[in-house]
């Protein structure tokens, strides 16, 4: 346990140390896509009845940043352990896999709570938000954090380079969650993009957040959260496998 | 009583390079051993399988008796490696480096033994400087302060003074010697073969992936009984001396322009013949020196013919 907890520990102070850049910098970014699409969208555009696009906006966003950077703490610190070679100080120890993997996604899910709270923090006030069933948020926010920890790891592990790791970052985890009703609610969408989005995942668990701020979803919530749920088994089971085999890790 | 290191059969292939070929070794607990050869001989390869970084295709290998794939966890805590790459983590002190280092092996409260790590490796001054502001050389101690912190009693050390200044090659000796002295089994790679000769009192030299000798340094070296005489005389070499010439790559058209020769004898007695042959072909020695072979001479000759 003291090595699951002394990695842990290690995984937070390094992305406190530049808390700047991995925690203050996403939430200010939420904060001019609120401003800017509040700003052209707020009058226009009704998603919900009775809700207003900003109190709708905000959850979305939320999360969007959430998930973001989740994956980007297990992800970054990983393949620059790897490119730098520091990380054999964590193959070299009597770690077990499970430790590994564990210290790394709960760390991400972790920063993803923080600049989550953030982004709310500096959102709320101006949308005037509100949290009908808290417990749903922090359902989908945990386990949505979770699942792009959990992500993170198996593209680190995966990646060589920097770049292919901004590659998956720019070309994978950026559109499916542009494109998982951050900004609007599916509904509005043409049929056959609705169907798109229920394959992809992070709808879900936008859709269950925003359940729990709203009220309202697209889709139930139990749903979403059992969707969750099989996503984060799933890469779970592909994460500790690639861990246990060494793959690119060990030789 | 259990070996320090014991390997059995060791095999490993990167694609078509077979990085190691049957290695066999026993290091005994207390030992101070070398493990030398050329780059790509796979020292590095036997060290990674050692610690956990690598896996072997075939055979296996024991730390302290316990297999390092099937018991990771016991072999990894009785294991210390000094790995040959300068990395570190730029994010954090010494310190911190050396505190998470130590966690990681299961030791929460370990700052006694942090701190005197830190004063042996004349680190204290630098404990709260981010690693990123340190030179070559004091990331090289920090390296083998990490893997020291949880006290292995058999620690590795893959050539720990490539790049390093000499008083740090003296100060880190002396530490490691203080180690070995307190029941510390090393394991040393080194290129520097003099380090070598001095500190390990067993040696295993690597070629291509096999060990191609294996025994006490000072056997190692007496196996080798020749002598050498390296000589600057006035005039021709006598053709006498002929087969006793050793060969100089590189030096010998020099060598021989400036009357500077290397005979080979095999005892002090035939010294005198070298002489009877040097007078009776007219020479005046200039300079004359008996040589005795070192291990880097062994090292030569083993690569050559083995």
């Amino acid at each position: 346990m003291t090595g699951f907890l002394t990695l842990l520990e290690k995984e937070l102070l390094r992305f406190w140390k530049v808390a700047f850049q991995t925690i203050a910098a996403p939430v200010l970014t939420a904060l001019l896509y609120l401003l800017v699409f509040a700003h052209a969208l707020e009058a226009r555009v009704a998603v919900f009845e009775g809700v207003r696009y900003t109190a709708f906006l905000v959850p979305g966003l939320a999360m969007m940043s959430m998930l973001q950077n989740a994956f980007a703490n297990s992800s970054s610190s990983l393949i620059q352990s790897k490119v730098t070679g520091n990380i054999v100080f964590v193959l070299l120890p009597p770690l077990s896999y499970r430790e590994f993997f564990a210290a790394y996604v709960s760390a991400a899910i972790l920063r993803g709570l923080a600049v989550g709270a953030g982004v709310l923090a500096a959102t709320a006030p101006v949308a005037g938000v509100a949290i009908a069933h808290p417990l749903w948020s922090a359902a989908f926010a945990l386990a949505g954090c979770a699942v792009l920890g959990a992500m993170g790891v198996i593209a680190g592990i995966w990646a060589d380079k920097i770049d292919e790791l901004a590659a998956f970052q720019n070309f994978v985890i950026m559109p499916l969650t542009f494109l998982a009703g951050v900004f609007y609610s599916i509904r509005s969408l043409p049929e056959f993009w609705q169907k798109a989005s229920h394959l992809n995942p992070f709808f879900y668990m936008i859709d269950g957040f925003r359940y729990g701020f709203l009220g309202a979803a697209d889709v139930d919530p139990f749903v979403s959260l059992g969707v969750v749920a099989v996503f984060f088994v799933v890469l779970c089971a592909g994460a500790l496998a690639l861990l246990r085999s060494g793959y690119k890790l060990r030789s | 009583m259990t070996e320090a290191i014991e390997i059995r059969g060791l095999s490993k292939r990167y694609g078509t390079l077979r990085a190691l070929d049957g290695v066999d070794l026993a290091v005994a607990q207390g030992e101070f051993f070398g493990l030398l050869g050329p780059n790509g001989a796979g020292k590095t390869t036997l060290i990674s399988i050692l610690a956990g970084l690598a896996r072997p295709d075939v055979g296996t290998a024991r730390v302290l008796g316990h297999d390092v794939l099937a018991e990771y966890r016991a072999a990894r805590r009785l294991l210390g490696v000094v790995p040959q790459e300068l990395v570190f983590d730029p994010f954090f002190t010494v310190r911190e480096t050396l505190r998470f280092q130590s966690g990681y092996f299961e030791l929460r409260r370990n700052d006694v033994w942090i701190e005197e790590v830190m004063h042996h490796l004349d680190l204290t001054g630098k404990a709260d400087a981010n690693m990123r502001s340190l030179s070559g050389g004091m990331k090289r101690r920090v390296l083998i302060a990490q893997a020291l912190v949880h006290r292995p009693p058999v620690i590795v050390l893959d050539e720990p003074t490539a790049g390093v200044d000499v008083e740090l090659r003296h100060g880190l000796w002396q530490f490691v010697q203080r180690l070995n002295a307190e029941g510390h089994t090393i394991v040393l790679t080194t290129h520097y073969l003099e380090e070598a000769e001095a500190l390990c009192g067993r040696i295993a030299m690597l070629k291509q992936g096999r060990v191609v000798a294996f025994d006490r340094t000072a056997d190692l070296i007496r196996r080798f009984q020749a002598l050498y005489v390296r000589l600057r005389i006035e005039g021709q070499l006598p053709d006498a001396l002929d087969a006793r010439l050793v060969p100089q790559p590189g030096i010998d058209a020099v060598g021989a322009a400036a009357g500077v020769f290397l005979l080979q004898i095999q005892h002090y007695a035939e010294v005198e013949s070298v002489l009877a042959a040097l007078r009776a072909g007219g020479c005046a020695i200039l300079e004359m020196e008996i040589v005795q072979p070192d291990l880097e001479e062994v090292f030569v000759q083993i690569m050559q013919t083995r």
